[in-house]
């Protein structure tokens, strides 16, 4: 028989609040989280501007053995499973750990405690020789983010597969995706699944600057993330995280446990062009959202609510709105399309997974996010992106999308489990 | 066969190890026990209580990657450009031939292109932001060889980038194989890392896990009861796999098939009741519909760390009895190449499928007493049978197993 997955629990740690209701009372009033960094001085940047999520590790449940241990990214990732895992209901004292696994999406892993830790084993970048002298015990992991999906895998007792998706900037998305696969394939019956970054560091901040990525809007940073308005110019960095407890549709079930939606259909293409590059026929994500439909056997017409990558440049958002058109047809006309990037900045590694968290409570509430900050539309972008309001809509099957550093181009489809095949 | 149970085939490889670029140049050096660990040339590592690695030898990157590609590309993904590039060729696969998406990417990695990094972190910490690279956005992350090469051989189909330390190496490969049953002809699948750079090796100290010790054929001595650690090193491999149909189809030159994978975890991998190595291998053997007699040689983890040397004679013990059955580690020779490890161990594999010999393990002179294992040593010996099991462990918890068989 054929082994359906779904979502029965989520978390969130985003900008504007930590947890699920937070982050909902931002997402459905349509504010936005961007502001000045106040992380650090950012004064010496290009773009100064960013989504930051107000976080403080005790407040939020972590011991201070959990916070030492753990880079930003990685706190955002265990308190946004907590929550996730408290919102399924699930019993992790119950022996199923060799079916459970853990898909988490990150991009640049634990960036900001590699830079902390560079700069004093080079003494503020004096040597190129550094000084292992200085090495901190936790310096590996660090280096290497597999430990961020250990650290979660190690707070359910999975032990079934566990890995880390880093796909860039659909690493959200395709950790979810893959956490599904999983599922179907039969490797596991639960995963806990989602995406984590924190990147908002000077080295981020440099390396956008040099590509001019990331807005130069310092003077009106509320309004900096603009997706498909036609003075957008730049995207505006986040950080976050977001978990999605999956499970065999059966298990789910059995133990009477509130679903959300199902995880219908993923499909993943690169379009083999440039490192940061999009062509703006967008055929290759066109491909990936008709991949996910064939899976998740919805016709286009179905789809009640795309959610949009919708970074803030002008290349994504063409790219994109022409993806829509050849993979929707006439729907894509039709169909509500929002980014919620507008509202909370792009978390790299973790937008995917807080992305489909929204669609997810958008098909609970029924209401559909806005596109934030959109008041003068690109000409070339002309669908339905529901800008500055919420939008109330009947809402039973949604896709979400995202395009990444590395030509990755990815669809997830999320859709009720007792719909009607197409 | 149902489509789900697919069984893609290894139509491709190609290799840069420290035992020489190239599969058949690394191949030849593990038969001739070639020690691919020296001192650290790459940078000044005097400094360091750890001074030895395995760096791949005589790589021009002029020679091998464009030179339009050069500023943008750190020295491990060079590795990994050759790598791919030569399973491609070796695989004869007509790309163009092919549809848009009919072929992948699935990389592993542990440390990105940290080298890259590490250069740019100066900039900006010793100059100004101004004086960081265009290219440092992509070009250190954990994505890039997937990226690079996907763009490089124009691959549209599924591709990804997965991270589990040093498990890497065949859960990449195990990825290819789910996007193989799900519809996609033909992946390059595969690891490549390296980051011997003053902040790499720094991060690696870290571990706790490397050898201090000085003797390039003394360092790295895995289940030796004088096991130290492991020494750190750069490369790895990618492989074609390929839906057999397809394969066939083509009259394709086929060096096995992946007839089984497993992948698990152990939530707290030092404790006595950690059995997530012996579960991954009872579950690749299960995937492959094969019992454990069936197995000719193990590629092992071969931690060099005693204790979890012990944990993995203890794992094999459990499925194939005491010394039951033999075990190769050609690790000996290159150091441990982290992501890029294991994925060469599957080649190593293969080759030991097709030429049926068991390549020594080099240097370990005295196999540790708790350590119940038929480790080759000394000469080479006859491999009867048609199947290897490759093992490998990741940081934290992570067991990945694969069953690889000859074909023909």
């Amino acid at each position: 028989m054929e082994r359906r997955v779904v979502i029965t629990g989520i978390g969130a740690v985003a900008p504007g609040g930590t947890g699920i209701k937070r982050y909902w009372d931002l997402l459905s009033t349509g504010r936005t989280a961007t502001r000045t960094i106040s992380l650090f001085d950012a004064s010496p940047y290009r773009s100064q501007v960013a989504a930051e999520v107000d976080f403080q590790p005790a407040a939020a449940g972590l011991s201070p053995q959990e916070e030492r241990r753990l880079d930003r990214a990685g706190q955002f990732a265990l308190v946004a499973a907590r929550e996730a895992i408290a919102d399924s209901g699930l019993d992790l004292a119950t022996p199923r750990a060799e079916s459970t696994g853990v898909s988490l999406g990150c991009a640049v892993g634990c960036t900001t405690s590699m830079e902390d830790e560079y700069v004093v084993l080079s003494d503020g970048g004096a040597h190129w020789l550094v000084d292992p002298e200085y090495v901190v015990p936790r310096l590996y992991d660090h280096f290497v983010p597999s430990s961020l999906a250990a650290e979660l895998a190690r707070e359910v007792g999975a032990k079934g597969p566990v890995s880390l998706v880093s796909d860039g900037c659909t690493s959200g998305l395709d950790a979810v995706g893959h956490g599904a696969d999983l599922i179907r394939e039969g490797s596991a019956d639960i995963i806990v699944a989602g995406g984590t970054d924190a990147p908002i560091s000077p080295i981020t901040l440099a390396c956008f600057d040099a590509i001019k990525a990331t807005t130069p809007r310092n003077d009106d940073p509320e309004h900096a993330s603009r997706p498909f308005d036609n003075t957008r110019n730049g995207l505006v960095l986040g950080e976050g995280a977001a978990v999605l407890i999956l499970e065999e549709l059966e298990h789910a079930r059995r133990r009477g446990a509130r679903i959300y939606a199902e995880v219908a259909g993923f499909g993943t293409r690169s379009n083999a062009y440039h490192m940061t590059g999009l062509r703006s026929d967008g055929a290759e994500m066109a491909e990936a959202i008709r991949v996910a439909l064939t899976e998740a056997r919805l016709a286009s017409g179905q789809i009640d609510y795309v959610n949009a990558h919708g970074s803030s440049t002008k290349q994504n958002d063409r790219h994109e709105t022409a993806a829509f058109k050849t993979s929707l047809g006439e729907h894509a006309h039709r169909v509500p399309v929002s980014s919620i990037k507008s509202m909370i900045g792009h978390s790299l590694g973790a937008i995917g997974a807080l992305e489909l968290v929204a669609c997810v409570l958008a098909m609970e509430h029924h209401l559909i996010p806005p596109t934030a900050n959109l008041h003068e539309f690109d000409p070339l972008c002309d669908l339905d992106y529901v800008p500055l309001t919420a939008r109330e809509a009947r809402v039973d099957s949604v896709l979400s999308v995202g395009s990444g550093f590395g030509g990755f181009q990815s669809a997830v489809v999320l859709a009720r489990p007792e719909r009607s095949a197409a | 066969m149902t489509a789900t149970a697919t069984r893609p085939v290894i139509t491709g490889m190609g290799a840069a190890a420290p035992t020489g670029l190239g599969v058949a140049v690394h191949w030849s050096a593990i038969a001739e026990g070639v020690n691919g660990i020296a001192e650290i040339t790459r940078f000044d590592a005097s400094g360091y209580p750890v001074r030895l690695a395995g760096e791949v030898p005589g790589f021009e990157a002029t020679e091998h990657v464009p030179s339009r590609l050069l500023p943008q590309t750190d020295h491990m993904t060079r590795l990994a450009l050759y790598a791919a590039d030569e399973a491609l060729k070796d695989s004869g696969l007509d790309l163009a031939a092919m549809a848009p998406y009919e072929a992948g990417v699935s990389s592993a990695s542990s440390m990105g292109g940290f080298e890259f990094g590490q250069r740019e972190l100066q900039n900006l910490w010793s100059k100004g932001g101004q004086f960081v690279s265009a290219y440092q956005s992509f070009a250190w992350f954990y994505a890039v060889n997937t990226g690079q090469i996907s763009i490089r051989h124009g691959l549209k189909g599924p591709s990804s980038a997965v991270v589990t330390d040093q498990a890497g190496g065949l859960d990449a490969i195990g990825h290819a194989r789910r996007q193989i049953r799900k519809g996609t002809k033909a992946m390059l699948a595969g690891g490549v890392d390296g980051a011997l750079c003053p902040l790499g090796l720094a991060g690696q100290l870290a571990s706790g896990r490397l050898s201090t010790e000085d003797r390039p054929d003394r360092a790295y001595l895995p289940f030796d009861e004088a096991a130290s650690g492991h020494v750190p090193g750069e490369g790895g491999a990618y492989v074609v796999l390929e839906d057999p149909v397809c394969a066939a189809e083509r009259g394709a030159r086929v060096y096995g098939q992946l007839a089984g994978y497993a992948a698990t975890f152990d939530p707290d991998p030092s404790a006595p009741e950690a059995d997530g190595l012996e579960r991954a291998i009872r579950a690749a053997l299960t995937d492959a519909d094969r019992r454990p007699g069936d197995i000719a040689v193990v590629f092992a983890d071969a931690a060099g760390v005693r204790e979890a040397d012990r944990a993995e004679a203890a794992a094999l013990a459990a499925v194939f009895g005491n010394r039951g059955v033999q075990v190769a580690v050609p690790k000996a020779q290159t150091g441990r190449l982290y992501a890029g490890g294991a994925a060469l161990d599957l080649v190593s594999a293969l080759l030991a499928l097709r030429d049926g010999i068991v390549p020594p393990t080099a240097h370990v002179t005295s196999v540790a007493a708790d350590c119940p294992v038929d480790l080759v040593t000394g000469d080479a010996r006859p491999l009867t049978g048609d199947a290897a099991l490759v093992l490998a462990r990741g940081e934290g918890g992570f067991n990945a197993a694969a069953v690889v068989t000859r074909t023909d």
